[in-house]
């Protein structure tokens, strides 16, 4: 595994550069842990003090210390995002596969709740979740609702390939060699879709978190919470642009762009990768 | 030495494929240091098993290759009429320009060629109306009129590539490549997806065209009761070398290569119930092949000297070469009717 | 005699297109015959494209179901299969050979997954050691070792290597019939005869009775005992193999013999385009008649 990721750094551009970005953003985020100050408290510096030595970042019109304001909403917004998409790739993987394999009945009764959730309007239906949960709507609870409405695009990708590969004849080899259907999904089936469920996590991420960014301006989470969407949140609440504290918006902005390109960069190289043709090239096949 | 009724002569030709993925650098040596000549008005048959480097071998001569696939010595000079082209040294407008007026080609799919969304009519619009340098009218009549000598109804222009039966589209295509009358026609396993009874006539369409129009046909395919009935000549190609090159009868009644001797004597035919021996081990990894004879592994003439020397190609009779260090010892292992002599 | 495989009135029709233009294909129309358990042999069907010979083998393995007549395999039927416990008592009997074997390997896996959870789930084995026994000693029968093909991967042998693995890797629960579909179309000439002695020598030396189904003439002659023809569903013609073959009497039959490409006058350029009375005949009355039995043991379809 390191020796594939050497590898991947070496040779691969997309994926050094990807590296870079997200490592920046990681271990800025993992930095929250070492904070001196508890990022829910206000009025801890002195307020709207641009970026110097002392501060950064600056400082908000709350009186928090951006940096570290800023690393727990990152660490927030990364947990967040990854807990979304670990979620529903669970959920897209075994509804996929078990679409595209049983096939009859299963496909069909698996299809019919899939495309009822494509067809759901998700952002009306996360503001009612607010409103009956209220402050309850913590950032676990959120990730968990999500993952329950990211994954139905997903599930019919995967369960597009899944149906190619069920008739493969390796597939029915597997059969007549008594494997069952359990086996032939996650064993035989599930390296060919792996590169999908990359790619669509990485999307998945950029969509989640987007998503918990709008909700948040909007003030429809729990805003004490710090993450990127409640930072811009409270910036907006502080009409921050207006009154020139600039470095409160600009600087999440620019740290979440940096984070999706990472994040991009990285599902291109890893899609290189973990493609099984590219693969069967590297291990000398075909 | 060129002879003047030499439609191709291919010299010394290597072509590699060069990668490099993720650190680990490959050389797979598809094409060595191939050395033939085709002559005006002949069909000459490719025979080797997959990956034996035959398809790689026809791509680097329909100038039709990509990377990691490239020439790396050699020469390829194609004389058509007063036009002398050696297309990997030639501007990329002449070799533009010979194609499907000159040298053409008849490939396995059909649908690869015939656009499965649009009438047969456009597809050889597509593909000749250019390379035939003639008005409209005239290229649908001189279209039509070669469809009617091959016995096709002009009709099928009409048609959709889905409503004609597999053979019937092969034929198209046979057709298409062969609208401009092209000296030099490259066919890569045209008929291995038909059924039995469709590959005998397309077959037998292919060798009427090409003795209509006198033009060369280098035909590939690895089924040698297809060679036996098509090639006036046939080289073998094992592991990226032309092993053998022969008049057809020769090759089947006196071959003096053990690997053409095993291919033609383990042809298993109606009417004939002798046990028919298999040729041990596997072709080799074109990656890495050994040395000396690349056949040496599997052959059961091997000597000594077969695992360190590489055997030349050399004459062994008339316009028949074989690279084999004791391609004396070498015996037929069936017989094929009376032998050539008889014959001749 | 007991019998192996009974195949009896079988027919299959496939439901093409919508609802509003629902049209039926006939795949297979009205095939019978049967196997005998003493005595194995190599039965052949042959046919072209669209013959419906690779239907016929799937409803064999129960891949699909007949929709007319019984297909039974020493006495049960596909009816009779609907848990796993049943189904895979009946693939420890009947086992495939699939037609590519590139095709038939996960290339991302190691060949030897299949043979391993062959004898795990079909034969029960647990411990190790009695699992690469039994490996080893069905890669034995076909000219294998484990020691040869322990974690290799697909791309690591040859095309004839691969159908011999995937041979063996049938042969492990000790099954009375193979199913090989085209089992030497994709597979390099020179080691094609490996493949076909092969099939020969688990008659002779095994007594595993193998349907044989192929569009080539020439090796269903060297190694068949018994052969069905097949034209458009319809078997036209079935018997002893070569007394079928050294003289066919359907029109389709000859027709079939007829194509074949003969290599005895090899280099002479006398390729002949199929004869048009003898295709005709062949083609006009495809499926008239009745199977009638014939003197040497054959049956033709005649009108």
């Amino acid at each position: 595994m390191l020796a594939i990721v050497k590898d991947l750094i070496r040779y691969n551009i997309e994926f050094a550069i990807g590296c870079v970005l997200v490592g920046v953003i990681v271990v800025f985020a993992l930095a929250s842990f070492f904070s001196p100050v508890d990022p829910t408290l206000i009025y801890v510096a002195i307020p709207d003090q641009p970026p110097s030595g002392q501060y950064w970042f600056g400082t908000n019109s709350r009186g928090q210390d951006m940096f570290w304001q800023l690393s727990f909403a990152f660490r927030n917004t990364l947990t967040f995002g990854l807990m979304v998409a670990v979620l529903s790739r669970i959920i897209s993987i075994s509804v996929g596969l078990l679409a595209g394999y049983l096939g009859g009945w299963v496909d069909r009764v698996l299809m019919f709740f899939n495309d009822i959730f494509v067809a759901l309007p998700i952002f009306p239906i996360l503001i009612l979740f607010y409103f009956v949960m209220r402050s309850d709507l913590d950032m676990y609870r959120l990730a968990f609702v999500m993952a329950c409405f990211g994954w139905p695009f997903d599930a019919r990708l995967i369960r597009s390939v899944a149906l190619g590969l069920r008739h493969r004849e390796f597939t029915r080899h597997a059969v007549f060699s008594g494997m069952s259907a359990r086996r032939i999904m996650f064993e035989e089936h599930l390296p060919y879709v792996m590169p999908i469920v990359f790619a669509t996590a990485i999307a998945n991420m950029i969509w989640s978190i987007g998503m918990e960014v709008t909700l948040a301006v909007l003030g429809f989470t729990n805003v004490n919470i710090p993450t990127v969407g409640t930072t811009l949140y409270w910036a907006n609440n502080h009409s921050a642009m207006v009154v020139g504290v600039w470095w409160w918006i600009l600087i999440p902005v620019l740290l979440i762009v940096m984070l999706f390109i990472g994040l991009f960069l990285l599902t291109v190289a890893m899609n290189e990768y973990i493609d099984p043709r590219s693969r069967l090239r590297r291990m000398g096949g075909a | 030495m060129a002879q003047s009724n030499d439609i191709l002569t291919v010299k010394g030709l290597k072509a590699y494929y060069q990668m490099a993925y993720f650190g680990i650098e490959r050389e797979v040596r598809a094409v060595d240091d191939v050395t033939l000549s085709i002559r005006k008005n002949e069909v000459y048959g490719i025979a080797g098993e997959s990956s034996s480097g035959k398809t790689s071998l026809i791509k680097v001569l329909a100038a039709a290759i990509r990377p990691p696939l490239k020439v790396v010595d050699g020469s390829l000079t194609y004389r058509f009429g007063d036009i002398e082209i050696d297309p990997y040294k030639a501007k990329k407008e002449d070799v533009d320009a010979i194609r499907w007026k000159h040298l053409s080609y008849i490939m396995q799919g059909s649908m690869s060629v015939l656009n499965p969304v649009r009438r047969i009519k456009r597809s050889f619009e597509d593909f000749a109306f250019r390379p035939m340098g003639v008005p409209k009218k005239e290229f649908w009549e001189r279209t039509e009129a070669h469809l009617r000598r091959l016995n096709l109804s002009p009709d099928i222009l009409r048609a959709y590539p889905h409503e004609l039966s597999g053979g019937m589209r092969q034929r198209v295509t046979i057709a298409l490549a062969t609208v401009c009358q092209p000296e030099f026609i490259i066919a890569d396993e045209p008929t291995t997806a038909l059924d039995v009874v469709v590959q005998k006539d397309v077959l037998a369409m292919i060798r009427d065209v090409q003795q209509q129009m006198g033009s060369s046909v280098v035909f590939v395919t690895h089924d040698m009761s297809v060679h036996a009935n098509m090639a006036d000549r046939i080289g073998i190609v094992y592991a990226g070398r032309l092993v053998e090159e022969g008049p057809t009868r020769t090759l089947f009644t006196a071959p003096k290569h053990p690997y053409t001797s095993h291919l033609v004597g383990s042809l298993p035919r109606i009417g004939d119930t002798s046990p028919k021996a298999a040729l041990e081990g596997r072709p080799p990894n074109l990656a890495d092949p050994p040395a000396g004879c690349r056949f040496h592994p599997r052959c059961p003439l091997a000597i000594d000297k077969c695992k360190t020397d590489v055997p030349p190609l050399v004459a062994v009779g008339e316009s028949h070469r074989s690279a084999c260090w004791r391609s004396d010892d070498v015996k037929p292992l069936a017989t094929f009717g009376q032998p050539a002599e008889a014959l001749s | 005699m007991t019998t192996l495989l009974d195949v009896r009135n079988v027919s299959k029709r496939f439901a093409m297109g919508g609802i509003l233009s629902r049209q039926y294909t006939d795949a297979v129309i009205d095939v019978s015959f049967a196997l005998e358990s003493e005595k194995p042999e190599i039965f052949t069907i042959i046919g072209e494209s669209g013959s419906g010979k690779t239907t016929l083998a799937r409803m064999i393995l129960g891949l699909e179901e007949p929709s007319d007549g019984d297909i039974t395999f020493e006495g049960t039927g596909a009816a009779d299969r609907k848990n796993r416990k049943v189904r895979l008592q009946f693939m420890r009997r009947v086992q495939p050979v699939f037609q590519n074997p590139f095709e038939a390997f996960n290339p991302l896996k190691q060949v030897d997954r299949y043979l391993d959870a062959t004898a795990r789930t079909l034969l029960g084995l647990k411990g190790k050691a009695e699992i690469e026994k039994s490996m080893d000693d069905a890669l034995q029968k076909v000219g294998l070792s484990y020691r040869e093909i322990k974690g290799r991967y697909a791309h690591e042998l040859s095309g004839g290597q691969l159908q011999r693995v995937a041979i063996a890797r049938a042969l492990i629960p000790n099954p009375a019939l193979l199913i090989a579909d085209e089992p030497v179309s994709m597979v390099d000439a020179s080691l094609r005869m490996s493949i076909v002695n092969l099939l020969k020598d688990l008659r002779d030396n095994f007594g595993v009775s193998v349907i044989y189904i192929t569009h080539d003439l020439a090796t269903a002659y060297y190694i068949s005992d018994r052969l069905i023809i097949m034209q458009k569903g319809y078997v036209v013609e079935m018997g002893p193999a070569r007394t079928v073959l050294d003289a066919p009497q359907h029109p389709y039959s000859q027709l079939l013999k007829a194509s074949v490409l003969s290599v005895d006058d090899a280099g002479q350029g006398n390729l002949k385009p199929a004869d048009r009375a003898m295709a005709e005949a062949a083609w006009a009355k495809s499926g008239e008649g009745k199977l009638t039995p014939r003197d040497d043991g054959r049956m033709v379809r005649v009108g």
